[in-house]
């Protein structure tokens, strides 16, 4: 479903798209039905003149229930059981295992700017050649990468919609995930979490480049805002 | 009741069951105290009626000022002025809090549980009508506070209706010294104001119901009211004990939710939202309850599985106080956690389905008429349903990493709530109209104003489901520093959204000028035009002090439409045979 409005740019944004349509499928045939039955009965139970409405004593209802309470009930409650399962698959995998990583990115959120503590050509974090950037992050396609998490002042929420990760910054903690970004291109990093006047103007510039290309940033890290003019 | 009777009001109230023979010395009442200083249930209801109406106005207008900022960004609103960043954010907070907790409630709960709950029930005023009086005055002075708080050096909160610390906490972060307290102050009024609301509900409906109601022949109006008023003070608690915890780290420096200091800013969207779900059905239920009114009367149906009505209420009122960490997936909880809250909130989904299952199956086999409160009950269903199904999106931990806090959501609660607020308030408002006033008003300007609020509606929230899944985030005041947002397509349907506003604005003075026009000018309507069951049909349009000349007595249950053998298609719950 999300496809269909924007890329998949990681490794397991296929995974939440795939979800989505699942959950599309099932909710949107109830949805189709139950509208459709009662849009038919608004039509088919308009008042007639001489036709006087149905009394259903309790028998009567009794009798009825099975149809419109009990199958139904079960039927939901199935379906739930296949959505609990797509939703706890796909959130696992996202948020709860993070598989073994290439290298470590530090984020910090503050009102109202990101820094980006990249590993550097030695690959390790907290290291002098660390590159430390403002609103600009880059990173490698296909290489997975730890992300540690952290905000200065105020809740922050750190969003790449084409990766379809989302982590809320928090102070006082270092909130760690990952992500694979599987397609290069420059994209939006956008904060999801109200964090003050200048929330509206938060956002940051991701670079996901092919190996070569990261390379040459490697050697040459200058900030390139300039270059990061709308398509 | 140890209230002693002090004026002709009270007087009322504690005539109790009996006779009511007062009802000569009302007249010499004072203009200000009949309006303002009254105690009788159906003039408190008005009051939070109309204080419900202005705050709906102001509400509206904070819609219209940043749907135009977000439709053309950067240009003065007709009306308004250039919108800031901070400009922004109080508007969307008031705008969320006011549509909540100044409008849905006052409206669905105090207004209507006020007006409805003594005359469905068959007795002749609240059992603490002078708390009643209270609730009203607290609610006001927190209606003029909220207000107000634009006024302040610094302006408005802009936190979110959320109030997430440490945004909400220290003013060197919101820039809002005095708004953050003013409206957290305003907030715990309003609480404390539903609070003493509560209690008169719950008491009433359980001490006063009239000789013969047994449980089940309680209109479920009023089973959701109370039940709504329960959920409500079972949960408002916590947040209470919260906004004072937030109150001391804003004025006086402690750090409860500072984590430099040992606090922790995520205690408080524990507390926010194991209120703020149930909140939802606090909300939700009354309009239920007037959508089971509306149709069965106007099906000529009874009211299919009144029981199973009642345990779905039930089985809903105590899973919506295991669901509330749905709204914080992402927010750093243990991951673990999610996975919890996302079975419980899916499954919500069951005796919530099964509820709409419920008014759809009355339909069946009736004779239905579609008069203007029968359309806005049938819109309410036919609404409802977009906003219930979308939450299962939400509901999905999987999904919401990327749903959460994306217009998506905000068009999934505004299909749930304006159902509620405005679908459900328009619903009660023309049905009830007639008990209220003792007049109709004009048929055919309803039914204009309500195809264009529902036809607006649809066209301002089903494009922000678009805009949502394309990567719009909420509460951002202006999209053109996003590239991959900033485009013709995405800004078209932000203004597609806005036009659809307009429209829907535009048609509202016709509802409120036949409203307020037709309560002197409109055709005389008698005690019960919609021939329909329940007690307060039984009473004089509009009802007078002490609402019924002898208290009534009941003989079945509220929804006996159409029984066979009978002449008439209705049976009054107080009619003997
Ligand atoms: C009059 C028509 C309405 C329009 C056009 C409208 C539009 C909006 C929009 C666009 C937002 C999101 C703004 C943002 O995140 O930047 C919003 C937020 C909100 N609205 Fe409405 N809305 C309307 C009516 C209502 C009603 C009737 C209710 C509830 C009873 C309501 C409750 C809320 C809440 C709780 C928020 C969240 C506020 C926040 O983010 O802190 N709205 N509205
Ligand atoms: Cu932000
Ligand atoms: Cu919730």
């Amino acid at each position: 479903m999300l496809d269909l409005f924007m890329l998949q740019g990681s490794s397991f944004a296929g995974s939440i798209d795939s979800l989505v349509w699942l959950v599309t499928f099932i909710v949107g045939t109830w949805f189709v039905l139950v509208e459709g039955i009662f849009f038919w009965l608004l039509f088919r139970y308009r008042k007639q003149d001489g036709v006087k409405a149905e009394y259903f004593d309790d028998g009567r209802e009794h009798a009825i229930k099975h149809v419109w309470i009990e199958w139904p009930h079960r039927a939901i409650l199935a379906l739930d059981v296949i959505i609990i399962y797509g939703a706890i698959s796909v959130w696992m995998e996202v948020k709860m295992y993070v598989p073994v990583t290439d290298e470590t990115i530090r984020i910090t959120a503050q009102q109202w700017a990101w820094t980006f503590q990249h590993a550097g050509k030695d690959n390790k974090i907290g290291t002098a050649d660390d590159i430390i950037l403002i609103d600009e992050m880059h990173v490698e396609v296909g290489k997975k990468y730890l992300f540690e998490l952290a905000s200065k002042d105020v809740l922050h929420s750190f969003s790449v919609p084409v990766w379809r990760l989302k982590q809320d910054a928090i102070p006082g903690r270092v909130i760690t995930g990952w992500f694979e970004p599987t397609l290069a291109g420059e994209y939006d990093v956008q904060c999801a979490e109200i964090c003050g006047i200048g929330h509206g103007i938060m956002p940051a510039k991701l670079y996901v480049e092919y190996p070569e290309k990261h390379a040459a940033w490697l050697e040459n890290p200058a900030p390139m805002l300039a270059s990061s003019n709308p398509q | 009741m140890a209230e002693s009777p002090s004026h002709a009001h009270d007087g009322h109230a504690h005539a109790g069951h009996g006779a009511h023979d007062g009802h000569g010395g009302h007249h010499e009442e004072s203009w200000f105290v009949h309006y303002f200083w009254s105690t009788d249930h159906k003039m408190i209801a008005k009051q939070y009626l109309v204080t419900g109406m202005l705050m709906g106005v102001i509400g509206a207008y904070f819609a219209y000022v940043f749907r135009m900022q977000l439709a053309f960004p950067g240009k003065p609103v007709p009306g308004y002025g250039l919108v800031t960043g901070a400009d922004y954010n109080a508007l969307v907070t008031n705008h969320g809090a006011i549509m909540i907790f100044w409008v849905a409630m006052p409206v669905l709960i105090a207004a209507f549980g006020n007006y409805l709950i003594p005359l469905m029930i068959g007795c002749d005023d609240m059992v603490f009508p002078r708390i009643n009086r209270l609730s009203y005055q607290i609610f006001a002075i927190s209606a003029v506070l909220v207000v107000a708080s634009f006024f302040v050096q610094g302006g408005a909160f802009g936190g979110a209706w959320t109030a997430y610390p440490p945004l909400s906490a220290k003013a060197e972060y919101s820039l809002t010294p005095a708004g953050s307290s003013l409206w957290l102050i305003a907030v715990a009024l309003e609480f404390v104001a539903f609070l003493l609301g509560g209690i008169n509900f719950v008491t009433t409906a359980m001490n006063s119901r009239a000789p013969g109601m047994k449980a089940f022949d309680i209109p479920i109006a009023v089973w959701m009211i109370v039940i709504a008023s329960i959920l409500f003070m079972a949960s408002v608690g916590p947040l209470i004990a919260g906004a004072l915890m937030l109150l001391f780290d804003q004025m006086i420096g402690t750090g409860f939710f500072d984590p430099d200091r040992g606090g922790d800013p995520i205690l408080w969207q524990h507390l926010f939202w194991f209120f703020g779900h149930p909140e939802v059905y606090v909300v939700l239920l009354p309009a239920m309850g007037f959508v089971a009114e509306i149709i069965t009367t106007f099906s000529r149906k009874k009211m299919f599985a009144y029981k199973t009505v009642l345990a779905t209420t039930f089985a809903t009122g105590l899973l919506s106080f295991f669901v509330w960490a749905h709204h914080q997936f992402i927010a750093g909880i243990d991951p673990r956690m999610a996975n919890v809250f996302s079975v419980t909130t899916v499954l919500i989904s069951v005796p919530i389905a099964e509820m709409c299952f419920v008014y759809i199956a009355t339909l069946y086999g009736g004779s239905i008429t579609f008069s203007v409160p029968m359309l806005w009950a049938l819109a309410f269903i036919a609404e409802f349903l977009l906003g219930g199904v979308t939450g299962i999106y939400l509901g999905s931990s999987g999904a919401d990493i990327y749903f959460h806090d994306t217009y998506f959501v905000v068009a999934h609660f505004h299909y749930t709530f304006f159902p509620i607020a405005i679908i459900g308030s328009f619903a009660g408002m023309t049905y009830w109209y007639p008990k209220m006033f003792g007049t109709f008003m004009n048929e055919a300007w309803n039914k204009l104003h309500f195809w264009v609020t529902i036809i607006g509606f649809n066209g301002i929230f089903l494009p922000l489901f678009i805009t949502g899944a394309s990567g719009d985030h909420r509460r951002i005041f202006d999209y053109t520093n996003f590239p991959e947002l900033d485009t013709p397509e995405l800004q078209s349907l932000r203004v597609l959204a806005t036009v659809s506003l307009l429209v829907m604005l535009v048609i509202q003075p016709v509802f409120l000028i036949n409203f307020f026009y037709s309560m002197f000018r409109g055709k005389k309507a008698g005690a019960n035009p919609w021939k329909a069951n329940t007690l307060e049909w039984q009473a004089a349009s509009p009802p007078p002090h002490g609402n019924f000349p002898t208290l009534p007595e009941v003989y079945r249950g509220p929804y006996e439409f159409s029984v066979p053998g009978r002449d008439e298609d209705y049976w009054p719950q107080n009619s003997p045979n």
